[in-house]
């Protein structure tokens, strides 16, 4: 496999998956308690494509947190946690680009030892995987809504994960795609970057909300629940924006309205 | 925002970069305010680019091969700076290295003194602004003039400059108009060419009386001996060649091994930078004109901490572009100022940080939410998000404070709690309890309480997924 880069992410090269494979869910924090739904809908996505799918229930945490903040050491024990959760499994995927992205990219500049890089690199988001491993490009979920969408910046930039976002949801029947003005723009969240620096953090959550308000759709979707969860919160302070809702891109797949 | 225009912020001595940053904490939050402006006009500049480079198909390679060619070069500076040493002195130019801004300023100011020089026209150089050059020899009376227009403005107006490229991206017309009737007694305009036509009549005096040019370099060719100086001005061929005596300083850094290698470098800086295909004007000096003196100046000032450093070294080959800074959007909320030094933006964020070492400027690697977006426009492919990391890393293990072992007690916690499934559980069943009641107390602790303050906690609305998928699989059994 090749090295990714930040810069300009080469296509990666993902293994052949053949039919039968067990793949191992991977539930990040976060997800696994504020937004079951995403992970729910991940797993039935899976299921609906004939694969049997397991929950490894040692796992905790990618280790992110620390990693962004500098606590390598302190990071690099929830990493091995994560491996010795996963290693059994030959395909790990999850509803998130982000922590697919630290297992990946940055799993072997937290530890030095060969195990710890190669199972980081079997990690895959969930729309990666069915449209790129698999080939699904619909999934036959219908859902009549006006839908706008922002894929966080490990899923874009690391992970350079864009088009399947695309064209899964493209593929939903009935939904009324609202292209995002900037989408290409961080939405301030940055994991601990929001508590370090909350002002900055929100003033770019805020411009986030004022693009997904000028989109005109009633429902914000992404690859991260995390990013998610910031936007979010900020909506639910802005009357102009309450009604908005936001969904994991997982759910909308599953849809049947 | 202030103005960090105060006595304080001239000497690297004494700078706590990126402290403004923090001030979010305790005085409200940072809204964009004062540098909406800026963010707008970084912003429009930061499309203009990416839209530009987006028409050229062999964009991607060029920033692959101009990232290949600094490395090599950083990887050789040892011998490519001796070959430059070398050619350029062979041509009469007197070659100079300083340490420090210090000993850099001990240099010009004895230069300076030798010639009897009185006035001095400076074209862009932010090697001077590391030196707080200006600021020296006003101490020995010498008097610089700035010729590049916003650094002319921005001398004007006393404050630093918030951006590299454009350093009064800050000012508006209207700005500029009140700062040249206030200081240059003119009358009010804010007609763009009004405008320039009095720095211009202004600048032009300045170059006649001037005894010395001072300037920097883009880019320093070993084989050939030969400084490349870009502009778009005209102020630096002017502040070059008028004067008799010529000082050029340079960073360490700038060499690149040939001629050769040159055009890709202006192919990308000049787009990158202002969107422009080329600036107006490249100089090429090989030497001295006969009959004038001209000397070069090669300043370390911390670079070989960050040459030392293989995890951000490929950061000595930024080319001083601004194309990070345009499309940070910190930077775009926060403006120049809140970094504290002369280099903002990300790549700021790690030049600092290894010029002026972590106590100065450990703050900084921190003032990212590691969206990436820099990394994509560095037209040299520097890394600079996973730089920031683990410059994060290091500022972690080699410095402390007292903040940082609460800190450091947090995290050990964390990875504990983190470190099995039970564990797991029990840490966030507390987390549950604790998001679910933070809506009823009127007030959040420390940092918990600014994230409140502009968002809503999430809730957790039912059982966790692990527990909804015991339940089901024990369902189907």
């Amino acid at each position: 496999m090749i090295k990714q880069t930040s810069c300009s992410p080469s296509k990666w090269e993902y293994p052949k998956y053949e039919p039968g494979d067990p793949v191992a869910l991977f539930v990040p924090c976060y997800t696994d308690q504020f937004f079951p739904e995403a992970a729910e809908a991940t797993a039935e996505l899976l299921r609906r494509q004939d694969i049997p799918v397991v929950f490894p229930e040692k796992q905790t945490c990618c280790g992110q947190p620390a990693f962004n903040s500098g606590y390598w050491d302190e990071a690099r024990k929830v990493v091995r946690q994560f491996c010795d959760a996963f290693e059994p499994y030959k395909w790990v995927v999850g509803p998130t680009g982000s922590c697919a992205a630290m297992a990946r990219v940055f799993f072997e500049q937290v530890d030095p030892e060969p195990r710890i890089a190669e199972i980081g690199r079997r990690v895959c988001e969930i729309t990666e995987f069915l449209v790129e491993v698999l080939g699904v490009t619909d999934t036959g979920a219908s859902y009549p809504h006006k839908v706008t969408m922002h894929i966080g910046c490990h899923t874009r930039r690391e992970l350079g994960v864009v088009d399947p976002c695309h064209t899964l949801l493209n593929s939903v029947r009935g939904l009324e795609y609202c292209p995002l003005p900037d989408i290409e723009e961080c939405c301030g969240f940055g994991g601990t970057f929001s508590v370090k620096m909350p002002g900055t953090s929100l003033s770019m959550g805020r411009t986030k909300v004022e693009n997904v308000i000028a989109s005109g759709a009633d429902v914000l979707v992404s690859p991260d629940s995390s990013c998610l969860m910031h936007i979010d919160g900020i909506m639910r302070r802005d009357p102009r924006a309450k009604h908005i809702q936001t969904k994991h891109i997982a759910e909308i797949l599953v849809a049947n309205e | 925002m202030s103005s960090t225009n105060d006595d304080q912020s001239h000497s690297a001595g004494k700078v706590h970069c990126g402290a403004e940053f923090y001030k979010d904490k305790t005085a409200g939050l940072a809204e964009p305010g004062d540098f909406a402006a800026l963010g707008e006009s970084a912003a429009r500049s930061a499309k203009k680019v990416n839209e530009l480079s987006a028409e050229i198909p062999g964009w991607q390679d060029w920033r692959q091969t101009a990232h290949e060619i600094k490395e090599y070069a950083i990887s050789n500076l040892d011998k490519l700076l001796v070959e430059f040493e070398r050619n350029i002195s062979a041509r009469g130019v007197e070659v100079l290295y300083a340490k420090d801004a210090e000993e850099a300023n001990r240099l010009v100011i004895d230069i300076a003194k030798k010639h009897n020089v009185k006035n001095i026209v400076k074209s862009k150089t932010m090697v001077s602004e590391e030196m707080a050059l200006n600021h020296a020899l006003a101490d020995e009376g010498i008097r610089a003039v700035e010729t590049d227009l916003g650094e002319y403005l921005v001398q004007l107006a006393d404050e630093r400059p918030t951006h590299i490229v454009t350093p009064a991206i800050h000012l508006s017309a209207e700005d500029c108009g009140r700062l040249f009737a206030d200081k240059l007694d003119e009358p009010y305009t804010a007609e763009h060419k009004e405008l320039t036509d009095i720095a211009r009549r202004h600048l032009r005096e300045e170059y006649l009386k001037a005894d010395m040019g001072i300037s920097g370099v883009n880019f320093a060719m070993a084989d050939t001996g030969t400084i490349a100086i870009i502009e778009n001005e005209g102020n630096a061929g002017l502040s070059t060649s008028a004067p008799p005596v010529h000082v050029a300083l340079m960073g360490m850094e700038k060499i690149i091994p040939g001629v050769e290698y040159l055009p890709i470098f202006l192919h990308l800086l000049g787009r990158s930078g202002t969107g422009q295909k080329l600036t107006s004007y490249t100089h090429l000096i090989h030497g001295a004109t006969p009959g004038r003196k001209m000397y070069l100046v090669i300043l370390d000032n911390g670079r070989t901490n960050d040459l030392a450093d293989p995890n951000t070294r490929s950061s000595l080959g930024c080319l001083r572009c601004g194309a990070c800074l345009n499309n940070c959007p910190v930077y775009q909320r926060a403006g120049g100022w809140a970094y504290g030094w002369v280099y903002p933006g990300p790549i700021g964020s790690i030049i600092t940080t290894q010029l002026l070492g972590f106590e100065k400027a450990g703050k900084l690697p921190f003032a990212s939410s590691l969206c990436g977006a820099c990394s994509e426009a560095c037209p040299v492919k520097i890394d600079i998000p996973h730089q920031l990391v683990h410059l994060r890393k290091r500022i972690v293990n080699e410095t402390s404070s007292v903040s940082k072992l609460a800190e450091g007690l947090m995290w050990k916690g964390w990875a504990f709690a983190m470190g099995g499934p039970l564990r797991y559980r029990l840490t966030m069943k507390a987390v549950r309890i604790g998001s679910s009641l933070a809506k009823f107390l009127p007030w959040h602790p420390l940092q918990l309480g600014a994230w409140t303050r502009g968002r809503e906690i999430p809730k957790a609305t039912g059982p966790a997924f692990r527990d909804r998928w015991k339940k089901k699989q024990k369902q189907q059994k």
